[in-house]
């Protein structure tokens, strides 16, 4: 029984980071029509820049803040000066952001080398705590609450804000939204940075438990793509749902069938797919 | 500027016959590296006209495609090891493999258009990528397979042709991309050819005018992946290797950089474009280790200032000569 509790823990942790990072995407693709192919390199970016800090700083809210913040202000320059010159245009748009990541990749490689970096847990968090019959790390326990927390979050911004109300008007209608007063072009931007600054949130958080290395970028980039093909692109409940869902496949594929790992992720893909092509949650 | 057709065709085939003339006269003037590098941009060159097939003429923007070429690669290269089989027999497994391979992706990506389809054969491929990648054994894993065997022609009437060598084994795959193109244009050119441009422009329309536009949509996808599977054939041959680098995402990028930087939706173009690529990595690898960075850099560069490729750039530099000799004329 612990087992599968902890097994499950597990699966649920790396499904809020996933959350994090799909969240990002499907917000952009939601509002821009943008397939961010840049997102794994936002995740890994954050990732190293937390690193740096907390060696230097030794703070981890700090080191959380400096990357997310960092990076969302990468995302608004890469939106304002390039992505913006190919609105709709989904050809351009996935090779900038194509050459993007490689660029990020290798500028990565140059400043950081080719080994991988672990990022220490924060003081409050390094211990285990007792769950009923078992002991478990409360790092984990404390980023699924977080995840569940920036859910909220969300949800309430999208919902409960003027902003969120102009957002899904633009989502809904741009030029009508544009008629109406609505900047949307603002709005582009501060969507994008948004999807940054959370991608890179879920980089410095996932340090710990996930490590920061190169190839990190492809490795999310591509977990956080079946997340928003299950769930839907455009959804924040299919990104909540898909991240959970491909987290608890991704960890129970690698303890029981660890050959076929990925296969355990893939296959469900394909079977939604086959049975909804806008996902889950997504309507198109 | 007084070109009827029939004259441009002229042109074109007498373009087309000095190529095949310089190409079949190549081996007497370049050492056996440069030599690789030519059969490099040809199977490369095959590989962007398949996908240019999906891109430009049907306007699917594919970012799977690289899945076709590794299976294709895979098959061939595990038959010739393994089984011994001869290339009579390896190479059209491998191609048949990446054409079932196309037709079971093509089920589930064909549901889909835009970004999503891009998505979903992003992340078909990586499927094909993550059995090449943990079935260690049948595959090899990370390793790959390495120490493929270069096939022989055995020819009837007991005539055996060693392609070891690479002055043979650059004819035989002179003579095969040549066939492979040839079948190309003439898919591009006929009457499926040009529905599938119907339907770049308008799915509704051709609908409305009674095209099965799924059935052609299916067809195009598999046949292009029938090309790129032929020309993984090819590369598992030269290389002598396969590893799951081949069906690598950063593989299918690269070859859709080939297309639209050569100019999608003819076949000189990506052909042009594959040249390119191949010919920078091979000469910028020798001086840095930054190649990655250079090729992000490349990505941008296209996107940026030449989004109709190099055939656009020749296309618009005509129109204004074009322009301003109308206007020398007038005045």
């Amino acid at each position: 029984m612990a087992f599968w509790l902890i097994q499950a823990l597990n699966g649920i942790s790396f499904g809020m980071l996933l959350f994090l990072l799909a969240a990002g995407l499907s917000l952009i693709y939601g509002l821009m029509k943008v397939l961010n192919l840049t997102h794994g390199s936002f995740y890994l970016l954050g990732g190293y820049i937390g690193v740096a800090v907390v060696r230097t700083t030794g703070s981890f809210v700090l080191a959380t803040l400096a990357g997310a913040f960092a990076i969302a202000v990468v995302g608004v320059v890469m939106e304002r000066f390039f992505l913006r010159r190919f609105h709709l245009q989904e050809l351009p748009q996935a090779l900038l952001t194509f050459g993007f990541l490689f660029i990020f990749s290798d500028l990565a490689m140059v400043i950081w080398g080719s080994d991988p970096e672990t990022m220490p847990k924060p003081a409050l968090f390094d211990h285990s705590v007792q769950l009923g019959g078992f002991y478990y790390p409360s790092y984990r326990l404390f980023i699924i609450a977080f995840g569940l927390a920036v859910a909220a979050f969300l949800w309430w911004l999208q919902e409960g804000t003027r902003v969120g109300a102009m957002v899904r008007a633009s989502v809904d209608n741009e030029e009508v939204a544009r008629a109406l007063g609505i900047n949307v072009s603002l709005l582009f931007s501060l969507v994008f940075a948004l999807g940054a600054f959370l991608a890179a949130l879920g980089g410095v958080m996932g340090g710990p438990i996930v490590g920061v290395y190169p190839g990190a970028d492809f490795d999310v980039l591509l977990l956080g793509f079946v997340v928003v093909i299950i769930g839907g692109l455009g959804s924040l409940k299919g990104a909540l749902f898909g991240g959970l869902a491909v987290g608890l496949l991704d960890n129970f594929g690698k303890v029981f069938f660890p050959e076929l790992a990925l296969f355990t992720v893939f296959a469900p893909m394909a079977l939604i797919l086959a049975w909804r092509p806008s996902g889950l949650f997504g309507h198109e | 500027m007084n070109t009827e057709p029939r004259q441009r065709n002229n042109a074109a085939c007498g373009l087309a016959a000095i190529l095949i003339l310089g190409m079949l006269a190549l081996p007497y003037f370049l050492s056996s590296y440069y030599l690789g590098l030519a059969i490099e941009m040809m199977i490369f060159a095959l590989f962007a006209m398949s996908l240019d097939l999906l891109v430009g003429y049907a306007g699917m923007a594919s970012l799977g495609h690289a899945a076709y070429f590794g299976v294709a690669a895979y098959t061939t290269g595990l038959l010739a090891l393994r089984l011994g089989w001869n290339v009579w027999l390896a190479l059209p497994a491998g191609v048949l493999m990446a054409a079932l391979t196309a037709a079971l992706f093509g089920l589930l990506a064909l549901r889909t258009r835009g970004s999503y389809f891009l998505m979903i054969t992003l992340a078909l491929s990586q499927v094909a990528w993550g059995i090449a990648f943990g079935w260690r054994t049948l595959t090899g894993g990370d390793d790959g397979l390495p120490d493929v065997p270069r096939p022989a022609l055995n020819l009837p009437l007991h005539l055996s042709w060693s392609l070891a060598g690479s002055t043979a084994f650059y004819y035989f795959v002179l003579v095969a991309i040549t066939v492979a193109t040839l079948l190309l244009i003439r898919i591009v050119i006929s009457p499926f050819g040009f529905a599938l441009r119907g339907i770049r422009e308008s799915e509704a329309r051709m609908l409305a005018l009674g095209y099965n536009v799924w059935r052609y949509k299916f067809v195009a996808f598999v046949l292009a992946a029938v090309f790129a599977g032929f020309a993984g054939c090819l590369y598992v041959y030269y290389n002598r290797f396969v590893s799951p680098d081949y069906l690598h995402v950063a593989r299918s990028a690269e070859v859709l950089l080939m297309v639209i930087l050569g100019g999608a939706g003819t076949l000189i173009g990506p052909a042009v474009g594959a040249a390119v690529i191949v010919l920078l990595q091979n000469l910028i690898s020798a001086y840095t280790e930054r190649w990655l960075l250079i090729l992000g850099i490349v990505y941008v560069f296209v996107a940026l200032f030449a989004p109709n490729g190099l055939v656009g750039v020749f296309l618009e530099y005509r129109a204004s000569r074009i322009k301003r000799h109308v206007k020398r004329l007038n005045s």
